[in-house]
């Protein structure tokens, strides 16, 4: 499984990437989007709501089953990928480059370091 | 939990396994798109072992098993199959089921692997003088092999039968029998065999090519041809008729059956509801079990999906739901709630491909 040394992980699977602080990249990792099965279907979030940490933000579905996907940290959204509303396939394809999600302005960017860095989550999913 | 005589095969080939009527069955394997597709397109293979098997024998087994089943048997030559169904008193659905003729006196049932021992016990207690009955179940292994190439990879194997025509029944020396019958619209056969010789059947079906398919794929595939699912799209309150089954009903058949009165009567009455056919219209996610059909507005609940999915073959949702028949013509516009929201819908024709 390809777990990129430059993000950060949460317990559900979300990745971040911190790299711009004003507008966090999240997506979910390539565990999660090899145990989900072909993504049929995504339901995004809008833009300019505010979410918390572990609340439920988006929707995606197999043909087997719908899942939630959760904000791994707090702040406002300040875009989605639309394209993948349209057509899902990069969530497996590309799950850190063209299936990224959301972007996240942080409401306290300290929050990032309490999640899982790529060692730690690597070892929870081996 | 039961585990299948190919469950080391499930493991090795990195199948997802769930629990599924007491068993621990494949879901999926290289996923259920393109297992669907094999089966559409060439062929796939399913273990479906955990599918329960009777031995009914007796002089009189025909009149017997025509008092508890609801199409005639006396339409079946020996080495012939059809579709039937076993309903209680009052017209509702006990098990769907496929039984073959394998002999004059003697008859091979295949029935759903939930309704095994529900099954059981109402033919056992059904049992006259002069019937043996037998549930063979723990026997057999079985695996379905299904989709327009299967027919040539069995040729091309050089077995000593070659397969039975379509509906048909096979009885092969070793104790293995083959049936033209599945539940996934395309041409293929069942095959079962003792416990000890279904893997290495397995294996030379997959060495031939044929794709190993999970029950995700088995229920997509048989969701696009309207063939229903015990527990899900027929249960003890629905009959057959309202199921849109009549077909397998023949209510002048010379034997009087378990069910028949009330089906008789509710024909008499007229149909109050039927199991319509519903495809989402525009784009939507996955309809899915449970969900709530409405009128186009997703004001007014209609009823609930016995039965959804996303259709592979279309790219669009597609469902079951029993209906009051006012709402049933094809054409008719409905919406379907998904997390709140209602997305367009219409009832079409059965089946959906």
């Amino acid at each position: 499984m390809n777990v990129p040394d430059h993000l950060y992980f949460s317990e559900s699977h979300e990745w971040v990437d911190p790299a711009l602080p004003e507008s966090a990249t999240v997506g979910i990792s390539d565990h999660a989007q090899a145990e989900l099965t072909d993504v049929v279907y995504l339901e995004l979030p809008e833009v300019g709501r505010s979410v918390s940490k572990g609340e439920a933000i988006a929707v995606i579905e197999s043909v087997k089953a719908a899942n939630d996907i959760y904000a791994p940290v707090s702040g406002e959204i300040v875009e989605v990928n639309e394209a993948l509303a349209e057509a899902p396939e990069p969530v497996n394809e590309d799950p850190y480059g063209e299936g990224w999600m959301i972007k996240v302005r942080l409401a306290d960017a300290d929050e990032v370091e309490g999640l899982m860095n790529a060692a730690t989550y690597r070892d929870t999913i081996s | 939990m039961i585990l299948s005589p190919l469950h080391d095969r499930h493991t090795k080939l990195g199948a997802r396994m769930a629990p599924f009527a007491g068993w621990n069955m494949p879901i999926q394997y290289c996923g259920i798109v393109a297992e669907h597709q094999a089966v559409r397109e060439s062929g796939g293979i399913f273990d479906i072992s955990h599918m329960g098997e009777f031995e009914v024998v007796g002089a009189e087994v025909v009149t017997w098993l025509n008092g508890l089943l609801t199409n005639d048997l006396n339409s079946l030559s020996d080495g012939e199959g059809h579709y039937t169904l076993m309903l209680n008193p009052r017209g509702g659905v006990i098990d769907d089921l496929i039984a073959y003729r394998m002999g004059e006196d003697r008859f091979f049932l295949v029935v759903n692997a939930a309704k095994i021992e529900e099954d059981r016990d109402w033919l056992e207690s059904h049992l006259v003088p002069g019937i043996d009955f037998a549930d063979r179940s723990k026997e057999f292994g079985a695996v379905a092999v299904q989709g327009p190439a299967v027919a040539t990879a069995w040729s091309r194997m050089e077995l000593e039968h070659p397969l039975p025509k379509r509906n048909g029944a096979l009885e092969c020396e070793d104790g293995v029998v083959v049936c033209r019958t599945g539940y996934t619209g395309e041409d293929g056969f069942e095959l079962f065999a003792p416990v000890e010789a279904i893997g290495s059947w397995f294996d030379r079906f997959v060495d031939e090519g044929v794709t190993p398919a999970g029950l995700g794929a088995r229920d997509t595939l048989r969701l696009e041809k309207c063939y229903p699912l015990n527990g899900s799209d027929l249960d003890a309150e629905h009959t057959p008729l309202e199921a849109g089954l009549g077909s397998f009903v023949k209510l002048d058949k010379e034997t009087d059956f378990v069910g028949r009165d009330a089906l008789v009567s509710q024909k008499a009455e007229g149909l109050k509801q039927h199991l319509a056919a519903i495809t989402m219209t525009g784009k939507a996610p996955p309809i899915r079990h449970g969900y709530e059909v409405c009128d186009p507005d997703g004001e007014v609940i209609l009823g609930k999906l016995c039965s959804g999915s996303l259709s592979p073959s279309l790219g669009r949702g597609i469902g079951l739901a029993y209906l009051d028949a006012e709402d049933c013509h094809p054409g008719k516009r409905v919406s379907v709630r998904v997390r709140e929201r209602a997305f367009p819908a219409e009832i079409v024709k059965k089946p959906f491909i």
